[in-house]
């Protein structure tokens, strides 16, 4: 085989035509399969909780809840994607952007400016305080040939320390509760939710949208750019890169500052969204979501944007089991299922893929040129 | 690392084992048919191998030597014919199947682990075991050490693959194979990779193993080297066997010409283009600390625009870091100078938009994206030339449209420009890397073993660009470890030996055996 197992995992390498949705349709079937075996096996009914679990996902209010979530689930993964696609593993994005809102909340609760500028700054601060602490794992990595790995895994842990110290420092009560937080923003820095469902009165982030920009500037950027190509073919084949003039160690920082600035983002549409402050119950582990969801769509902007759907659903779907005494544990189950076979099945359709093509690529020639000097397919 | 035969008891035992086994047929072939769909890759195939023979099989690239080797191997089964080991017919469904039938195979792209020993991928999958589970590291070392012995392999056990050169690689995979007991060896373009005087250590080695009553099954493009080294030859065109012929009887120019069925090429050069423009001057080139043994030591050279220099020497030898230093991808001290201008700190994407080109070594790992489209290889190394990029973009428009004019220029055989480069041949890999660094009109081209294990056809036409741009004033670098290859394009020759430059040859003049005993170091005062 000419590429690696995790190369075809982290979708560095590419997957086209039918069998690439194929593949992850019949992946989240067999999740399905298995999660109706599980039902079974623990006396629940299967085909009612699976129906009651699509009713209830596809209410007003559910639909509004899903988009919001999946908003935050796609940044995260686009964030965690943009390492794969370069062959880095930035396991810190959930250190990243927490740290991240932390700080812009403090920003944006303590200055007042006019309202476009006011969530701009907020923004900024953001992917500015992301960038930085992903770079730290960065310029170790080029530097001293540090694993990103463990120095993102150490970071997150390093981030919620100072985090908890900064929110001590920073943090005011919050109105009518036990909790702390840092201090609200003010309307001025707000983004006001959009009532795109009709039939609820929830209203959907207002950064859905910054959150489809980024999508696109991540295909603009790795698809259209020099920039992009270098980092590609780092991620395809370091020694290719670094014989073609890439100057990789200065490719691992720059990955790694623009992942946790997508990082930084994260937490944007929840702060100015909704909260308007970050406090002791801003929700974690968004960042180890945003893993499962890169690998489950390739690493590519739309196929995490399935994905993200696909999580989001699930997670507000399972809120109505409680009320059926199903535990709704079974949608953890349903989500791990699916990364597994979803990998399974991207998998077997490369091999199948590989075949296929050199299979193609013979056949187009043995019937194009009749001439003795034909090159086969085995070399 | 000199090879000194076979010996002690094994050469004993072998001269024994010689006489009774000379006429017994060892693997028999008979009406071998594979289809892929669309080609057919073997076409009623016959062959009979004598056992304790060197039986070579002979066939341009995509002629269905390697679908045979495969299917005698277990990783293709054939969809007619059959298969005798022996005397037996056999069905091989894995190569585990082959290998315990005593059918071992070392292929022609070398299969270690960089990170591991050598005793640690002599091992791997077949380890020996002490108290059930204990890895017995011991007996395997004294296993291997004893082969190597024997066939005067020279491999030490201990060394890390990744330090060790191609050559020493091949004889790890050769040692591989033996410490599985296979009995029939296949060697998939053993020479490929090797230097003359390593190359008859080979056959050394090959005559020692059929001593033994080992049989070998030989593929090879070098017809002069099957010519020396084989009992039998079988030719193999356009997935049929063509002829059988015996070495005695026939010359590399007729086996050449039952191969490709047409007019040969050669490799010379015809009048010297060699202008008085300094293209690359290098002074003082070194890699590694002082007291340290130096990779690289005090090279120096000078290459003029039209010249072809050629760099001889035995692989491991300085070769490879000299190329990686020119290209500022390896860190050396000495200063380079491009065309008049110092380079010498400039990083590799500056050297190269300054006009180098460069034919890596190893083209599936420095040379190709694999598993990207053609017209995406197209950019590779060339990120900034106008054709690709605008700015900061990519010129999507630009690099397809100059990748068809590669594909129709260099003859690349390809369906399409959106094919990944890992679908084609060798040969038209090459072609598309070759095209790709001629392009942009470069100064200097470093073209390292730019013929290696690609076909006949591709190989002319690979030799005949590199004179046209010769002859329109570029400079090249040539390393080649195809002695013909370097005498016929050079217009001077240097010999690299432990990493310094040891002898200067005109190739006018040289002959092969000058050039071998200066590239062991032997040939200082030549």
């Amino acid at each position: 085989m000419t590429s690696s197992f995790t190369d075809r995992l982290l979708g560095r390498v590419k997957l086209s035509g039918w069998v690439s949705l194929a593949a992850p349709i019949l992946a989240i079937l067999f999740a399905g399969i298995v999660t109706s075996i599980v039902l079974a096996i623990t006396g629940n009914p299967v085909f009612d909780t699976l129906t009651t679990m699509v009713d209830y996902g596809s209410q007003p209010r559910s639909l509004v809840l899903i988009l919001n979530n999946a908003t935050t689930y796609y940044l995260s993964a686009l964030a965690v994607a943009l390492g794969f696609r370069m062959n880095l593993f930035n396991i810190g994005v959930d250190g990243q952007y927490r740290l991240a809102a932390l700080v812009a909340a403090a920003v944006g609760g303590a200055v007042t400016l006019p309202a476009p500028f006011h969530p701009i700054l907020i923004i900024l601060v953001s992917m500015l305080v992301g960038a930085a602490w992903a770079g730290i794992a960065g310029v170790l990595k080029a530097t001293r040939g540090v694993s990103e790995v463990i120095s993102t895994i150490m970071l997150n842990t390093i981030a919620t320390g100072l985090g908890a110290y900064l929110l001590a420092e920073w943090a005011v009560p919050v109105a009518g509760s036990n909790n702390i937080g840092t201090p609200p923003i003010a309307a001025s820095g707000q983004v006001p939710g959009l009532a795109m469902v009709p039939g609820s009165s929830l209203k959907v982030f207002g950064l859905v949208f910054l959150a489809v920009a980024v999508g696109i500037g991540f295909h603009v950027l790795l698809n259209k750019t020099r920039f992009g190509f270098d980092l590609r073919a780092t991620g395809r084949s370091e020694q290719a890169a670094v014989a073609s003039g890439v100057n990789v160690k200065r490719m691992v920082v720059y990955a790694m500052l623009i992942s946790g600035g997508m990082a930084g983002l994260i937490g944007m549409p929840q702060l100015l969204g909704a909260s308007y402050s970050y406090s002791l119950d801003f929700q974690p582990g968004l960042g180890f979501t945003g893993i499962a969801i890169a690998l489950l769509g390739r690493n590519n902007p739309v196929g995490i944007a399935f994905g993200a759907l696909l999580w989001a659903f699930l997670d507000v779907s399972a809120n109505i089991l409680g009320l059926h005494k199903i535990s709704p544990e079974i949608v953890t189950i349903m989500q791990g299922v699916i990364v597994l076979s979803v990998v399974i099945a991207y998998e077997l359709a490369h091999r199948y893929r590989g075949v296929a093509e050199q299979k193609r690529v013979s056949r187009e020639l043995a019937g194009a040129a009749s001439t003795p000097q034909k090159e086969g397919a085995s070399a | 690392m000199i090879s000194t035969g076979p010996l002690g008891t094994l050469t004993q035992e072998a001269s024994i084992s010689t006489e009774t086994t000379v006429s017994e047929v060892a693997v028999q072939l008979e009406g071998i048919t594979k289809r892929f769909p669309g080609v057919v890759a073997n076409r009623d195939i016959s062959l009979t191998v004598q056992k304790g023979h060197i039986h070579a099989i002979v066939g341009e690239n995509g002629a269905g030597k390697s679908t045979l080797m495969k299917i005698l191997y277990g990783m293709q089964r054939p969809d007619e014919g059959e298969i005798r080991v022996n005397g037996s017919p056999v069905t091989f469904h894995t190569p585990g199947d082959a290998i315990s039938a005593g059918i071992g195979m070392v292929h022609q792209h070398f299969m270690l682990a960089d990170n591991l020993t050598v005793l640690e991928n002599v091992i791997l999958g077949s380890e020996p075991r002490k108290g059930g589970l204990a890895l017995d590291f011991a007996a395997a070392r004294k296993k291997i050490k004893d082969i190597s012995d024997a066939y005067g392999l020279g491999i030490d056990p201990d060394v890390l693959v990744e330090d060790i050169g191609v050559g020493i690689r091949q004889r790890v995979e050769i040692l591989k194979v033996l410490y599985r007991g296979a009995r029939i060896l296949i060697l998939d373009e053993p020479t490929a990779v090797l230097v003359p005087h390593e190359v008859d250590e080979l056959f050394e080695n090959l005559h020692g193993l059929v001593r033994e009553g080992i049989t070998i099954i030989f593929i090879s493009h070098h017809l002069d080297e099957v010519l020396k080294v084989a009992d039998a030859i079988t030719v193999i065109r356009r997935g049929t066997t063509v002829a059988e012929v015996s070495p005695e009887g026939v010359t590399a120019r007729q086996l050449a010409e039952l191969m490709v069925g047409s007019e040969l090429p050669s490799p010379e050069t015809r009048e010297s283009t060699v202008t008085d423009v300094v293209a690359l001057q290098v002074t003082g080139l070194t890699i590694g600390a002082d007291g340290e043994r130096r990779v690289l030591d005090d090279v120096t050279l000078t290459i003029h625009k039209g010249e072809v220099l050629g760099i001889a020497g035995v692989e491991g030898n300085g070769q490879a870091e000299l190329v990686e230093a020119i290209m500022g991808i390896r860190p050396s001290t000495g200063t380079i100078t491009l065309a008049g201008e110092e380079i010498t700190s400039w990083t590799t994407l500056r050297r190269r938009e300054a006009g180098i080109g460069y034919i890596p070594e190893d083209r599936h790992r420095h040379g190709l994206l694999l598993e990207a489209p053609l017209w995406e290889n197209r950019i590779l190394g060339h990120q900034s030339e106008k054709v690709n990029v605008k700015g900061w973009w990519i010129n999507r428009k630009g690099a397809r449209a100059d990748t068809e004019r590669i594909v129709e220029q260099y003859d690349v055989r390809t369906p399409g420009i959106d094919v990944d480069a890992a679908a084609l041949s060798g040969g038209n890999q090459q072609k598309l890397i070759v095209g790709r660094e001629m392009s942009g009109e470069p100064k200097l081209l470093i073209a390292a073993h730019p013929t290696r294990g690609v076909d006949v056809g591709a190989q002319a036409a690979i030799w005949d660009h590199l004179r046209t741009a010769r002859a329109a004033g570029l400079a090249v670098l040539l390393i080649s470890a195809d002695l013909d290859e370097l005498i016929g394009l050079s217009d001077w020759l240097k010999v690299i030996h432990r990493g310094a430059v040891v002898a200067e040859f005109d190739p006018a003049t040289v002959t092969p055996e000058q050039l071998g005993s200066a590239m062991t170091g032997a040939g200082e005062e030549a």
